[in-house]
């Protein structure tokens, strides 16, 4: 094949046959940094905005008070830090100085699944603090008035509300992740941009690799859009609600004849 | 109904309370008991410390000073089993404070499952007993914000009384509905009360104290200024401040 008579969409589909393969594992392995980076983020996100709103009495006890307010400045610097420096620049740090001042031989992989994971604990940690202050303090006195614990109000009441407040910014994370997992390819990981690099280098066609790599990210990006969107519907409920007319089970519309719109199209 | 007042136990003492934000003192020496059966009205002006003094009874407010007994055990002292207290002692707010992320049942039972540990089932039953009640049964699909605020606050009465308490206590129940939806909600009260429910109810509605209360508790700048029966209160009132107050709501 004479390479050199090759258009544009020529090279594409070559391309595309030649390293189709290697490049949809490199999408493989940026979706799964970015899905378990973006996971790991919240959870740290959650448990650093729930500490931080634990309330603090003057009654409380010193210890107590003391740990929190050391916490809360641990917190503080993490965030401030990891917020306020590029991902780059933390990958390199992360990836030559574990080796370089500790000994430890991180995979680049693994260091790339921790980089990803706290840099986005760091903005879900004052997503997380913005939903939970957005939550009118009467769901909290409602719930304590029931005599339930403030493990309980959060985790029954507050949480629940606050999480689906905050989901835009789940998926806004989501979305950043897969796309800026691509500056780890300066650790060496092969995500996309890393795959796509080398395959381009061997023929010195930039433009058609990347044209490709493009539009992989984009379908990515897409497709965790709607994901986010759908899970979004799903916690919102019906719009409507049945009235249960009887106490008799068998008479209750939604036991007997399940709306078809709901559940049945994304299933459980 | 005071003529056997004599020989019950109080529910809930209020001994010298005070309460004090910052430099301003909201609440000073307050005493009143509560005994079983009691339907107390606290009326007062805007400000006078009405709310305030229901909820240091809830202890969603921390009282600066003084005591609360309830069946006779200091709960100030005993913080550890505060919401073991919380639990007998049920609540109906003027926002209603619904959980906005249940539906109507599922506010209803939350409680019985999460802090009286009952078996799910059991608990449907008692929510179900309790919106049939209220009226809303129909509804138990619904979520709050799909109810008018009528229907919340029948729910949210449904609420505390699954939690089947000692007392129930209403921070102006009516003050934030429509005049419409007001009467809907005074009818599950009045039902309440004559079957004997201990209430306190913080309330700006006079008729509907009058008829119902056993004892009004008039409340001025922090203080308990009168106390007495409705009929005392609203035919012989004895303060001046009583009086003035009286009045300016005979005028509208």
């Amino acid at each position: 094949m004479d390479l050199s008579s090759l258009s544009f969409f020529g090279w594409v589909s070559f391309l595309l046959n030649e390293y189709g393969g290697l490049l949809l594992k490199g999408a493989g392995v940026t979706l799964l940094l970015a899905i378990v980076g973006t996971f790991i983020g919240c959870i740290i996100g959650l448990i650093i905005g729930v500490i931080q709103t634990i309330p603090v009495d003057k009654n409380d006890n010193i210890i107590k008070r003391v740990i929190l307010k050391i916490l809360r400045i641990i917190f503080r610097i993490y965030i401030e830090v990891f917020r306020g420096t590029p991902m780059i620049v933390q990958a390199m740090i992360f990836y030559y100085g574990s080796a370089q001042m500790f000994g430890i031989d991180l995979s680049a992989m693994l260091a790339g699944f921790i980089v990803v994971s706290i840099n986005t604990g760091a903005y879900m940690a004052e997503s997380v603090r913005g939903g939970l202050i957005s939550i009118d303090k009467g769901q909290t006195e409602g719930a304590m008035a029931i005599g339930m614990t403030h493990w309980q109000t959060m985790s029954n009441v507050v949480l629940p509300q606050a999480l689906r407040n905050i989901l835009p910014q789940i998926g806004n994370n989501l979305i950043i992740n897969i796309k800026d997992t691509s500056v780890l390819n300066v650790i060496s990981v092969t995500e996309l941009f890393f795959v796509t690099k080398s395959a381009a280098g061997i023929y010195y066609r930039y433009f058609e690799a990347f044209f490709i790599a493009s539009a992989i990210y984009l379908v990515m990006t897409l497709a965790a859009s709607f994901i986010i969107r759908v899970w979004e519907r799903k916690l919102d409920g019906p719009d409507n609600y049945s009235l249960a007319e009887t106490n008799d089970p068998m008479a209750d519309p939604c036991g007997v004849f399940p709306d078809k719109k709901r559940g049945a199209k994304y299933g459980k | 109904m005071e003529n056997n007042i004599e020989n019950k136990k109080p529910i809930i003492e209020v001994k010298h309370l005070g309460k004090i934000f910052g430099t301003n003192e909201v609440l000073s020496d307050i005493d009143f008991n509560t005994y079983p059966g009691d339907v107390i009205c606290i009326i007062g002006a805007s400000g006078s410390g009405k709310s305030t003094l229901l909820r240091c009874i809830n202890l969603l407010e921390t009282p600066t000073s003084g005591n609360i007994l309830f069946n006779g055990t200091d709960i100030l002292s005993d913080i550890k089993n505060v919401t073991k207290y919380r639990a007998k002692v049920g609540m109906v707010f003027q926002q209603f404070n619904l959980f906005d992320n249940m539906t109507v049942i599922e506010n209803c039972m939350i409680g019985m499952v999460k802090v009286l540990k009952k078996p799910k089932d059991e608990a449907r039953k008692i929510a179900m007993k309790y919106l049939e009640k209220v009226g809303m049964d129909p509804y138990i699909n619904a979520k709050p914000s799909q109810l008018s605020g009528g229907q919340k606050q029948r729910v949210a009465i449904a609420r505390a009384l699954a939690m089947e308490p000692s007392v129930l206590l209403f921070d102006e129940p009516t003050s934030a509905l429509d005049p419409q939806m007001v009467g809907e909600v005074l009818k599950v009260m009045r039902t309440l009360a004559k079957e004997g429910l201990t209430m306190i109810i913080v309330t700006h509605e006079m008729a509907f104290a009058r008829d119902v209360s056993t004892r009004i508790v008039f409340m001025d700048r922090g203080v308990i200024a009168e106390e007495g029966t409705p009929e005392e209160f609203f035919n012989n009132p004895k303060g001046q401040r009583t009086k003035e107050f009286l009045s300016r709501f005979r005028d509208n």
